[in-house]
């Protein structure tokens, strides 16, 4: 077929592509499986394995052995939680070359680097220094061991920088170039990938809402111990501890949501969209303080997207773009386009005016096309069609992934998943800074055991803020979709191809396996906290 | 430095690194080994204690570097993570599996309340010992076997079906086990972890009762290793293999005796191969004739010989024009590591992480000194407090 009837066939507007939704779907949903059982155990990771950093520097500094004996008891729930960490981390890993293959070869070429990096720089550092920790409390000097407890904490968070940095790309594909001689994206620029501002703020957002996690569960057990009016020493030292880490940890979460949240509302305008339920956009857009969604609500069709909602007047504008009166558009704006964005990413032919979801399908079908019209050109050695076809491709190129779409329609993520999501994390992080300076208050003021209420809310807040974690990532992947590499493939092109019947044995299995063990852990844990430190955790 | 290097060089430093990374994951697959005869080793309670402690305090090691060669391969020669695990789906997952099962059972075994009963975790210890050698072992024989794939990067154009690498057959990597050179290696490798295992327990716990049951166990592992070894030897060098044709545009035809005809072209890979094969003998010998005496000494022979064997063996499937991951659907779609490779700007990028590999190396060794000094006895096992 030469070039110019795939033009033409590429321009069809709506076409049935015959994409197995099936296994997309059974896809995406092993995934998600594996992700969100991966994150009830890394953030508290992340957070516990600094808190026990620093009460084992007390310890080492003071040389009091009450803070050496609360140090083993954190470490050994750290140790249980830890374990199931990485029994859930090793699949996420392999799943992105068994389940979206076509993904790994399209960007592998700088996505598999941070993978490769995050095992040699940080894999490495933790496993060996966890077990100087556990194991060499009788073994190594004091000074030695507390670098491992710090070393363990760093190679930990040094992961999850790398693993940020792999998916900050994908919302935000930047420092590279489409190769079409070897049918990917290759690398061009490490330092655009590694500091890009979403890489900057997702990585900051999402470790410090962990040390926020972390905090509430030290601060959880430890208010129970008060509770129960038990080891109140060593509760209150924790919830000290806890508590000012906490609250930083919980300021740096607020200040880097706005961050990004503005990075969204640059690179993922639908995104943002979705976030807000906002359908048709306007100048002086306001932020929903408070909403419940239209179920039935689909675009175009003229209904009110909210039943009942209040919100802060121009605050929407103003925290996308800096602006009060500036434009942002909603899911039907970006559908049909002709509005002047004001987001920084986009191609330079749109500059001044958005183009419609038709016509970027349109140019991505034309640069797909392109690519087939390249590849047989320099088959043939045709040089002079291979170079025009290149031209083609290369400026049609930001729209590539657009071009697996079946219908404008299938660009818009799940909005009222990716709505309340959204609002939930972000009165839950509004909470948490709430609670954590009324507890401080107390604490500072040494009249906590008398508050009976305060600390039965504090025990009530570990699941909100397992919740809050888990809501933040359906808000960043969901309200992504359909992209697994922004604009440029989409997950129907990404995914492997294996029948669909696979992925779900596979789906249910690892449900069931990480259900049964995260039940042992959860059993594990609260034996532990029940038998309380004894002698640094009883075995 | 890197810059200047060309991209073939880059690619050679890489494949290197991978098959170093291969060599010491086989190596430290002793876990795996010492995990299959926990029971076999340790008649009482205690003595159980001390070889799942002894396996304990190293079986992150094992489970990083699988992590760490699936990243590094991942980055360096991306159509191989894409082509094999996207197609070879249940091979992956049978060897991903076990490795879930395993990351949570050292801590929880002996933990109270911990929901399924010690057994259970020793089971779990058992079943990674036993899948994750066979497979893996297995696996690496694909890249002399082959495998049902094909690669088209055109099948981007087709939104409808648009995945570049497809396995062709139903089984998605199963049916390696049809090939009986597949199975050999998987055993060999499983027999050699568990030599590898028995000669660790010897290095690392003290127990008179225990040293009894090591040695025997040595010798009723080693003969089944060597025989299914040096059958996949014979059968490798005996049979046809293929070759690029640089001068012919990369065409890939069959030559008979292709590996041999490697360990010919390489001579410097025929001399790792006979010395690192020679090291593993010594490793396994010197015990055997005097257990007392040379009984912890076993691992700093086998244990080095392994990498070098599994070393050559990688290299001899990746060097002198050879694919390293043939496809038995189409020949012409093998994966070699010019056709494979990350772009040059990531292998450059990349060999300058790698510098960080003996840094890691120097810390591993240092912290592993500091918390090994004195071998794991049944008093120490009463003292520990952190003890599986």
């Amino acid at each position: 077929m030469n070039f110019i009837t795939f033009e033409n066939n590429y321009k069809s507007r709506t076409m049935s592509l015959n994409i197995d939704y099936n296994l997309v779907d059974w896809s995406r949903a092993q995934f998600a499986l594996t992700a969100m059982y991966h994150w009830l155990f890394v953030p508290l990771t992340l957070g516990l394995s600094f808190i026990i950093a620093i009460m084992e520097s007390v310890y080492v500094k003071t040389g009091n052995e009450e803070w050496k004996r609360m140090t083993k008891f954190w470490m050994t729930l750290f140790g249980i939680n830890f374990a199931i960490g990485i029994a859930t981390g090793i699949i996420l890993e392999f799943e992105f070359g068994t389940n979206w293959s076509n993904y790994s070869w399209f960007v592998g070429d700088i996505f598999g680097a941070p993978l490769a990096i995050e095992g040699i720089m940080a894999f490495f550092l933790e496993s060996t220094f966890i077990a100087v920790m556990f194991f060499g409390w009788n073994k190594v000097s004091k000074k030695f061991h507390l670098a491992s407890s710090w070393l363990t904490a760093i190679g930990a968070n040094l992961s999850a920088l790398w693993i940020l940095v792999a998916n900050a790309w994908m919302q935000y594909p930047t420092g590279m170039k489409f190769n079409p001689d070897t049918a990917r994206n290759e690398m061009q620029n490490f330092r655009d990938v590694l500091f890009s501002p979403l890489a900057i703020t997702k990585f900051l957002h999402t470790v410090t809402s962990g040390f926020i996690l972390a905090s509430f569960f030290v601060l959880g057990i430890s208010a129970w111990y008060l509770l129960k009016k038990r080891e109140e020493i060593l509760a209150k030292r924790s919830m000290m501890i806890a508590a000012v880490f906490g609250l930083a940890a919980a300021l740096i979460t607020a200040f880097t949501g706005d961050g990004s949240a503005y990075q969204v509302s640059q690179k993922q305008p639908m995104k943002l969209a979705a976030m807000e339920g906002l359908y048709k956009g306007n100048n002086g857009a306001g932020l929903v303080a408070f909403g419940i969604l239209t179920p039935s609500k689909k675009p175009g069709d003229g209904k009110d997207p909210f039943l009942f909602r209040v919100e802060f007047p121009k605050l929407l504008s103003f925290l996308a773009y800096r602006n009060p009166e500036s434009f942002v558009p909603g899911i039907e704006d970006i559908l049909r386009g002709g509005f002047k964005p004001e987001y920084t990413a986009i191609p330079k032919q749109e500059a001044a005016k958005a183009i419609s979801m038709e016509e970027k399908i349109a140019r991505g079908r034309m640069a797909i096309a392109a690519f087939g019209a390249y590849r047989q050109a320099a088959a043939v050695k045709d040089s002079l069609k291979a170079v025009e076809a290149e031209k083609t491709l290369q400026s049609n190129f930001p729209y590539f992934g657009y071009g697996y779409l079946e219908s404008p329609k299938a660009a818009i993520p799940n909005v009222s998943v990716t709505y309340y999501a959204f609002h939930f994390m972000v009165y839950s992080g509004l909470y948490f800074i709430i609670l954590l300076i009324i507890l401080l208050f107390y604490l500072h003021n040494d009249q906590i055991e008398n508050k009976g209420w305060l600390l039965r809310c504090i025990v009530c807040t570990i699941p909100v803020a397992y919740l809050a974690g888990q809501a933040g990532w359906i808000v960043a992947e969901m309200g992504r979709q359909p992209w697994v590499i922004q604009d440029l493939m989409p997950v129907s092109a990404g995914v492997s191809k294996i029948g669909s019947s696979s992925v779900q044995f596979t789906f249910w299995l690892f449900a069931l396996v990480f259900t049964i063990l995260l039940i042992a852990e959860i059993m594990i844990l609260v034996k532990q906290v029940k038998l309380g430190p004894k002698d640094g955790g009883a075995h | 430095m890197f810059e200047t290097m060309s991209l073939e060089t880059l690619q050679s430093y890489w494949w290197i690194i991978i098959s170093l990374l291969g060599g010491i994951l086989v190596f430290l697959m002793f876990v795996q080994g010492g995990q299959t005869l926990i029971y076999t080793l340790g008649k009482t309670e205690s003595e159980r204690k001390m070889i799942v402690n002894a396996l304990g305090r190293k079986w992150e090691f094992t489970f990083t570097t699988l992590v760490t060669f699936g990243g590094a391969f991942f980055a360096s020669f991306p159509l191989f993570y894409s082509t094999s695990f996207g197609g070879a789906y249940w091979v992956w997952m049978a060897i991903l599996f076990p490795f879930i099962i395993q990351a949570v059972a050292y801590e929880y075994r002996s933990k109270p309340n911990n929901f399924l009963g010690p057994r259970t975790y020793e089971i779990f210890l058992f079943l990674n010992g036993v899948l994750g050698t066979l497979l893996i072992g297995a696996a690496v024989s694909t890249f002399f076997t082959g495998s049902m794939f094909s690669v088209n990067k055109l099948n981007l154009i087709n939104p409808g079906d648009p995945a570049i690498s497809r396995w062709e057959g139903p089984a998605h990597g199963l049916e390696a086990v049809l090939d009986w050179r597949n199975v050999a290696l998987g055993l060999a490798v499983f027999f050699l972890s568990r030599v590898l295992g028995v000669l660790y327990i010897a290095n690392s716990v003290s127990d008179e009762e225990i040293n009894k049951r090591l040695r025997k166990q040595l010798l009723a592992n080693s003969v089944p290793f060597l025989v299914f070894f040096i059958a996949w030897l014979i059968a490798l060098v005996t049979l046809p293999g293929l070759r690029v044709n640089p001068d012919d545009h990369n065409k890939i035809a069959w030559e008979s005796f292709k590996y041999y005809h490697n360990l010919i072209d390489m001579p410097v890979l025929l001399i790792f191969l006979a010395g690192g094969v020679i090291f593993v003998l010594i490793g396994i010998g010197l015990p055997l004739v005097n257990f007392a005496k040379n009984g912890s000494k076993g691992i700093w022979h086998a244990g080095p010989g392994t990498i070098l064997t599994v070393f050559t063996l990688f290299c001899l499937a990746g060097f002198n024009n050879t694919p390293y991951y043939p496809s038995n659907w189409d020949i012409q779609n093998s994966l070699t590591i010019n056709n494979s490779s990350s772009s040059h700007y990531t292998l450059v990028t990349m060999s300058y992480v790698s510098l960080l590999i003996p840094f890691v190396l120097g810390y591993i060794w240092y912290s592993w000194q500091s918390i090994n000094r004195k071998k794991i006895d049944a008093a120490e096992m009463e003292s520990e407090e952190h003890a599986y």
